[in-house]
């Protein structure tokens, strides 16, 4: 396009009328045409501003055929471009001119990315709903034709995903050809395409009339779920959701179950997978009374599969599958046709297998009752609480709220107990932090007596783990179960032992003190705040070890908005104002944060903030950046915050922290 | 098939050493093999009923050569019979059956004449077809990375192992016949060899290689539906799947395959050069498969020398932008390809390709700049930057002379050095220009930054 892009593209050409800020556009076109690829990309971004500026007329006589001409870039700019002229008729002059796109989008749809072509595919769909009938005739559906008998198969490929846009507009006769094209691409010999064909096939049955989809896309569909690349096969099941919708309960017996039943039990273990995998679609699809007769048995076979993957993909479905059942005789059925298969997977070979029962069985105590639950549900719960696979017993424990509901925790609680204590000690931390996860949860449905008597020593536990992760959420478990079980209890029970904890000899128990104030103080209200903790804090603040000290003063700052102006002014300020002139910049930086946030507070002017020292100062001694820093800080503010941000999984970091640190802090 | 028979698969057999160590650290797999077991796994048994026992057959030694045509079928029908390998206690009787029978049969085809009789051909192939031809299980690591991880080994070798060695016998045979075992050895069966390929076992996939050779040499009329098949494997390859354990037996036997294409070549083979081979480069696991990929695209230029400009452009359009490993290999690539180029080819590409051997050499990585820079001691390549050092020069000596003041690495700037000094000594009037132009340029520079 030698006018839009070459020098006769000033500002004047470009807009008519001399106006200097299309210069920047001008710069836009002609970095279309850069070496750098970055610059391209960036100006194909902004496609639409260039379009925009050059008004509707130019766009179609120039920018789209020179996009047209440049398709051979790279992936990335291609990819952009594709994405831009999907919401380009606007800028070509409307749905009359929507067929200027097709010619670039033609061959973006043909280039061997798949991500470009799909890109392209999905542009070209969105275009075609602003043509008008005469024009999609016209220019769409020869550009589908094209596609469809191009040479290459990434033209057929393409090909595939516009039939279903321009079949419903499309004149009878049109139609017929496009149901033509769409019969060959079904039996390519590329089984790239045929893959493509087989994902659409479902879509294209939605919009094609009844008599066609019985006559024209059954026995595509049975063909495809009988292809010899089991890739095909798969695909096929997922169409016959699709299909199996549109057909009356006659047809389908004998139109699509043959081949449905076929796919369940195909010798391909991917194809199994994938019928388990719908399961819960071709259900709802097919309906109560094939279900019963075809899919139940089906099912049992899928359970009992050769391959783990087949029996996951099931087992996951066992919930949903007995929740679509038709009420009347569900129970039954469950109880003779799915629980003795449930029964043998609880002890399956394969881990993945058990833990994706797990993450469902619980769901059918709702379905079954009170009574069946206790009898026949609950040994299976037992029996994968004491599960040697972690992941098994905690989908149990983290479902437990279904089964809550039916017949109460406490049947389970004794089981429960040493499946929980044994969790919480397991030596992966991932596994404690997902059990801690649960402690609120479990607390609020056991009730505050037994979690006193039995977990609370877990909870306090955790709080020196040596994992910070675990310290963190531990920090967190004992704010809610403070919301939970309320202020009295947290005065008895947690307060004293955190408290106790400020005497620690390790310096990072010392912390958890601190944080454990964070979390707690809001809960616990004014009072206790005022009288047990804050005297802890205070204390703290003459920590030898600066990172405890630094924390006192956003611990301060923290609960700075609980107390009253009292204890602010009184106890507070001074020991903030100590901070302040602490040797260690660090100490200092955080202290001058909490005394203009407590100033704030105060709106008092004899609590000076010191704008000399504002926060840049400390970033300054590059030393800092070698000091671990407690853990727990902020990321975004204050300056040493690099080092502690990767470093979780911390029994290292716990003795290099204390050895850096000791030796810094007698300076 | 107007082309020759191939040589031997394995020519292209390079080992590919360099991805032994990463940057001199242990591979993770090293490491990991410590704690994880040899995992075992087979799909081709499916429990269905109860299991035949089997029962031991005469020596087909002893049989009178009337009895052993018959024997010799009903031991064949009797190795159709498939054990579960995964459970390793059931069945040990009849496994060894089995076993003896296998060996027995492999040892009668490879020492007896005359006795791959017409008649044999169907219960030899349906035997074949029994034990190999089986959906393979799923991985039994779902983020298997073959450069990283132990395959799973298939259950049951023991049995399938000897069914391979069967069916390379037989296809070795002097009395074998493609006449006839074409009506068996089919385009169905040829497919679901070709799947076999995806086996995480690397023993299996071995034999394979050398079945689908031969089968290649001796079957003239499959070899077009070969060549498709591997065509859309490897599409998927690229395109959909990333994920194939085979690609580098396949390509060992293309290797030999392109070997024996007739010139000029179709316009089908230039499109898989273009098409399929030049994109696989783009793959993750490149380097599993490089060695004999580049094997390929070097046969291709061989066969047909104006396919260079295409295939360096190609490889410059795809030139790993962030992985150093894979840029070493591309390196690696290039050099081959220029071991054989015509220089009327080379001026062809000399431009784009020394632009980017220029970023290459001051590439930051060491390695990438030691390889690059390697290509100075390639007399014909010397041969070729000489002859148009007019063109070459002005485009490397930026960034040689930059790298020769700044590298970090000591080797790198010693061998800066040596490629500095044989430039000059090809054209120093030239080098003289380009280094006091340079030198002023920097002082322009700096003027710039001074007075800024």
């Amino acid at each position: 396009m030698a006018g839009a892009a070459g020098p006769g593209t000033g500002p004047g050409a470009a807009g008519g009328d001399g106006d200097d800020s299309l210069y920047p556009i001008a710069v836009l076109i002609d970095e279309l045409r850069n070496e750098d690829v970055q610059l391209r990309l960036n100006s194909i971004k902004k496609l639409s501003t260039i379009a925009l500026a050059l008004g509707v007329e130019r766009t179609r006589t120039e920018l789209l055929p020179f996009l047209t001409d440049t398709i051979y870039d790279e992936d990335e700019v291609l990819l952009a471009l594709a994405e831009q002229l999907g919401n380009f008729t606007g800028l070509v002059g409307g749905p009359d001119f929507a067929h200027c796109l097709l010619p670039p989008l033609e061959s973006l749809a043909t280039v061997e990315e798949t991500v470009v072509r799909d890109k392209a595919v999905e542009s070209l769909r969105q275009i075609s709903q602003e043509h008008t009938p005469v024009a999609l005739e016209a220019h769409f559906v020869p550009l589908v034709k094209r596609l469809a008998s191009g040479d290459w198969f990434t033209s057929r490929t393409s090909a595939c995903g516009l039939f279903s846009v321009c079949y419903p507009r499309a004149s009878n006769a049109v139609k017929a050809e496009i149901r033509q094209h769409f019969r060959s691409l079904c039996s390519d010999d590329t089984p790239m395409v045929r893959r493509a064909a087989a994902s659409k096939l479902g879509e294209f049955a939605k919009v094609l009339e009844l008599d066609s989809v019985k006559s024209e896309i059954v026995p595509l569909f049975t063909n495809l779920a009988s292809d010899e690349q089991d890739s095909v096969r798969l695909l096929a099941v997922e169409a016959c959701v699709s299909i199996a919708q549109l057909l009356s309960q006659d047809d389908l017996e004998v139109l699509v179950m043959p081949t449905l039943r076929q796919a369940a039990e195909d010798k391909s273990w991917r194809v199994r997978y994938m019928v388990a995998d719908k399961f819960s679609e071709l259900q709802k699809a097919v309906g109560p009374k094939i279900t019963l007769n075809d899919l139940i048995p089906a099912f049992q076979n899928l359970l009992k599969d050769c391959e783990a993957e087949v029996r996951a993909a099931a087992a996951h479905k066992v919930k949903e599958l007995c929740e679509n059942l038709p009420i009347e005789g569900r129970e039954t059925i469950i109880m003779n046709q799915v629980l003795p298969y449930i029964k043998e997977l609880v002890s399956d070979t394969n881990q993945h297998v058990k833990s994706a029962l797990a993450s469902v069985i619980m769901g059918l105590s709702t379905i079954l009752g009170k009574e069946n639950t206790i009898e026949h549900l609950l040994p299976l719960f037992l029996a994968q609480l004491k599960d040697e696979c972690p992941e098994v017993r905690l989908n149990i424990i983290s479902n437990l709220d279904c089964v809550n509901e039916v017949i109460g925790i406490r049947q389970l609680s004794q089981s429960l107990l040493p499946a929980i204590v044994e969790l919480a000690e397991d030596a992966k931390w991932r596994v404690r932090l997902a059990i801690i996860e649960y402690m609120p949860l479990l607390a609020g449905q056991l009730g505050v007596e037994f979690f006193d008597e039995k977990l609370n020593s877990l909870c306090m536990a955790w709080l020196v783990d040596h994992v910070y992760a675990i310290r963190e959420a531990a920090t967190n478990n004992l704010m809610k179960l403070v919301q939970k079980f309320g202020t009295e209890w947290a005065q008895n029970t947690i307060v004293p032992k955190v408290l106790v904890m400020a005497d620690d000899p390790n310096y990072l128990h010392r912390m958890t003190t601190l944080f454990c104030i964070n979390a707690l103080s809001e809960a616990c209200g004014q009072e206790i705040t005022t009288k047990q903790m804050l005297p802890i804090v205070l204390k703290m603040a003459g920590d030898q070890v600066a990172n405890v000290r630094f924390n006192v003063a956003k611990s301060l700052q923290k609960i700075g908005p609980i107390l009253d102006n009292d204890a602010l002014q009184v106890e507070v300020k001074p020991v903030l104002q100590k901070l302040g002139q602490d040797q260690d910049m660090d100490v200092k930086y955080f202290a001058q944060e909490a005394i203009s946030a407590v100033a704030q507070r105060l709106r008092k002017l004899d609590f000076p903030v010191k704008g000399s020292e504002e926060p840049s100062a400390p970033g300054a001694d590059k030393n800092h950046f070698l000091r671990p820093r407690g853990p727990g800080e902020d990321t975004g503010k204050g300056p040493a915050h690099q080092l502690h941000v990767n470093t979780r999984d911390t029994l290292a970091q716990l003795g290099t922290a204390e050895l850096v640190h000791f030796s810094r802090s007698r300076d | 098939m107007s082309s020759s028979s191939p040589p031997p698969a394995g020519a292209a057999s390079a080992a590919i050493s360099a991805s032994e160590k990463v940057d001199g650290f242990t591979r993770k797999s090293v490491r990991k093999a410590l704690r994880q077991k040899r995992s075992q796994g087979s799909s081709q048994f499916r429990s269905q009923g109860s299991q035949a026992e089997l029962h031991p057959l005469p020596q087909l030694k002893d049989a009178t050569s009337n009895e052993q045509q018959e024997l010799f079928c009903q031991k064949l029908q009797q190795c159709c019979i498939l054990f579960d390998f995964m459970d390793s206690v059931s069945d040990l009787k009849s496994k060894e059956i089995k076993r003896a029978t296998l060996n027995e049969l492999v040892e009668y085809v490879s020492t007896n004449r005359g006795v791959i009789v017409e008649s044999a051909y169907s219960d030899i192939v349906k035997m074949i077809s029994a034990n190999i031809f089986r959906t393979l299980p799923p991985s039994d690591n779902p983020d298997f990375d073959p450069e990283e991880d132990e395959p799973t080994l298939e259950a049951s070798w023991p049995h399938i192992q000897l069914v391979y060695e069967f069916f390379l016998r037989f296809l070795e045979s002097p009395d074998f016949q493609p006449s006839i075992a074409k009506r068996y050895i089919d385009q169905k069966f040829v497919q679901q060899l070709l799947e076999l390929f995806d086996s995480e076992d690397p023993r299996e996939r071995d034999f394979l290689k050398t079945v689908l050779h031969r089968i290649y040499g001796k079957f003239l009329g499959l070899r077009a539906f070969i060549r498709k098949q591997i065509n859309n494997i490897f599409l998927r390859f690229i395109y959909e799947t990333e994920h194939f354990n085979g690609v580098a037996e396949l390509l060992e036997i293309l290797g030999s395959i392109i070997n024996g294409f007739a010139l000029p070549l179709k316009a089908e083979h230039k499109q898989f050069l273009m098409k399929v081979l030049i994109p696989m480069h783009t793959a993750k696991g490149l380097a599993l498969f490089h060695a004999q990929l580049a094997y390929c695209v070097v046969q291709f230029l061989e066969k047909d020398t104006t396919l260079t400009e295409p295939v360096i452009r190609g490889l410059l359009k795809f030139w790993p932008k962030t992985c150093s490993q894979k840029e070493v290999m591309f390196l690696g690539e290039i050099e081959e390809i220029l071991d054989v180029i015509e220089p009327t080819q080379f001026k062809k590409i000399e431009e784009p390709l020394f632009k980017q051997i220029s970023k290459c050499v001051s590439s930051s990585h060491f390695q990438v700049a030691e390889r690059a820079l390697y290509f100075w001691n390639n007399e014909y390549i010397l041969s070729l930057i000489e002859e148009n050092i007019d063109k070459i020069l002005p485009i490397m000596f930026g960034s040689l002379y930059k790298i020769s003041k700044e590298h970090w690495n000591q080797t790198i700037v010693a061998l800066v050095y040596n490629v500095l000094k044989t430039l000059m000594e090809m054209n120093g009037k030239l080098f003289d220009d380009l280094t006091s132009s340079y030198k002023a340029e920097r002082q322009r520079y700096l003027m710039i930054l001074m007075t800024f």
